[in-house]
């Protein structure tokens, strides 16, 4: 499956056409978003694309504890890596909406702050892991660490924004992804082509990394 | 479950006999809080509200930090088994989260006592406050109890802890600070319920993930 080739061409196809139609297709006209509606493509793709991530981390984490396979770590742990990687990329795109629209790369708002504080966490993962030699223990307590860790994504970034005062869509209760409230002609860009397209772009780069791993691991035991 | 309860109630009050007799983390803490809050009174003087109720939750933080570190981290990593074994895991860290809930809850009061005495009181409704430190303690002691879990499992310091633990507190200190902001509002606004409900759900998920996930912190 690391290896079959149609994926990642239906991986290319998708942005492509998600970057294509992002910059030239229609997009509703609304005030001081103005064209910067064409970033929900780039920024809303890319949190999907860190939650899809993080939820395959999460699930090999889950299945390292039941089974013990060291080869169940090495996955989670990579998934968790390209979940941080889509995680900047998403808070990076997102500052650069804000300059243009609320004025600053960053202004405090509790999503953004959410946003930052999930990545934290998962920096922290990566920290434990190396604060611990053995093996074993490494990818056991990485495991039940990561765990954690995803379950406090959701109120970190999902729950408590949207309760409390933000800029952001979504916030002070409105639902940000109301099915009813999207443009059709976004969202013909947004769900067919965005969504898929930075999902297997960061599984692509994930499966890459795994793949590197498990050559140098089979080096080492060879060598 | 009678079995489970008396096991829990015996580790508890293990823990509980060890604090009045050694009293070693108590006043350890103690000595913490009082030196911390003097140092921020020498700082800060007698702040206004807002700056009072900030400094409160960070002293709060460290407290807690510390306190949970203390209680956890103590014991040998062959006592730790030896309760491992025979009380059963889940057992074992419910009782820990029921005693440094309990010591929180003396600390917030303590925490709160000195910071009266020292930086003033501008609390409009001092018992709403109370009820929101303790809430605020306990909420902050499970994360850290299981937090030192595993720093004790992974044989790393407290500082681990500490480091592990800020990022996941923040949620928390967020509730924490907009219930806070509600309730030194001299009108009761309509939010705070809400509020309180999602710090207590979000203790609830915490205690629930502890207790399915510590047993396999243990799983040697």
């Amino acid at each position: 499956m690391l290896r079959k080739n149609w994926w990642k061409i239906l991986c290319v196809i998708l942005l492509v056409y998600t970057i294509i139609a992002g910059f030239l297709g229609a997009v509703p006209a609304k005030p001081i978003l103005n064209e910067t509606i064409r970033n929900l493509y780039f920024h809303v793709g890319m949190w999907f694309a860190m939650m899809v991530l993080f939820t395959v981390s999460g699930i090999y984490s889950v299945l390292y504890l039941r089974t013990g396979k060291p080869v169940h770590d090495l996955y989670a742990l990579e998934y968790a890596k390209g979940g941080i990687l889509f995680g900047c990329l998403g808070l990076v795109t997102g500052s650069i909406w804000a300059r243009y629209t609320w004025g600053a790369f960053w202004s405090n708002d509790p999503k953004q702050l959410g946003a930052a504080i999930a990545l934290l966490i998962y920096f922290a993962y990566l920290v434990l892991r190396n604060s611990m030699t053995d093996m074993d223990k490494r990818a056991r307590i990485g495991a039940v660490y990561n765990i954690f860790a995803y379950a406090m994504l959701f109120p970190t970034i999902f729950i408590i924004p949207r309760m409390v005062d933000s800029l952001h869509p979504g916030g002070m209760g409105n639902p940000a992804m109301d099915t009813k409230d999207i443009d059709p002609r976004m969202e013909i860009v947004f769900w067919p082509g965005a969504v898929p397209g930075w999902a297997l772009l960061g599984v692509w780069i994930t499966t890459l990394w795994i793949r590197m791993q498990l050559l140098a691991e089979k080096n080492l035991s060879h060598a | 479950m009678k079995g489970s309860l008396s096991q829990i109630w015996a580790l508890f009050k293990k823990d509980l006999l060890l604090e009045v007799r050694q009293q070693y983390s108590f006043y350890g803490v103690l000595l913490y809080v009082a030196s911390t809050i003097f140092v921020l009174y020498l700082a800060m003087g007698q702040p206004e509200a807002d700056v009072w109720k900030g400094l409160f939750w960070m002293i709060q933080l460290f407290v807690c930090v510390n306190a949970v570190a203390k209680s956890f981290l103590q014991e040998g990593r062959g006592r730790l088994l030896y309760f491992y074994s025979i009380t059963g895991a889940t057992n074992f860290i419910l009782s820990k989260l029921l005693f440094n809930a309990l010591l929180m809850l003396l600390m917030s009061l303590l925490s709160l006592g000195l910071f009266i005495l020292m930086l003033g009181n501008p609390m409009p409704d001092a018992a709403r406050f109370v009820g929101i430190s303790w809430l605020g303690g306990v909420s902050l002691s499970l994360v850290f109890t299981f937090l030192a879990a595993i720093a004790a499992r992974a044989q790393q310091s407290a500082a681990l802890m500490a480091i592990l633990g800020f990022p996941l507190v923040i949620p928390q200190l967020l509730l924490l600070n907009k219930i806070s902001n509600i309730a030194f509002a001299a009108v009761l606004q309509g939010g705070l319920g809400w509020m309180m409900m999602v710090l207590v759900a979000l203790d609830v998920m915490i205690v629930v993930l502890s207790l399915i996930l510590f047993p396999f912190l243990w799983k040697d």
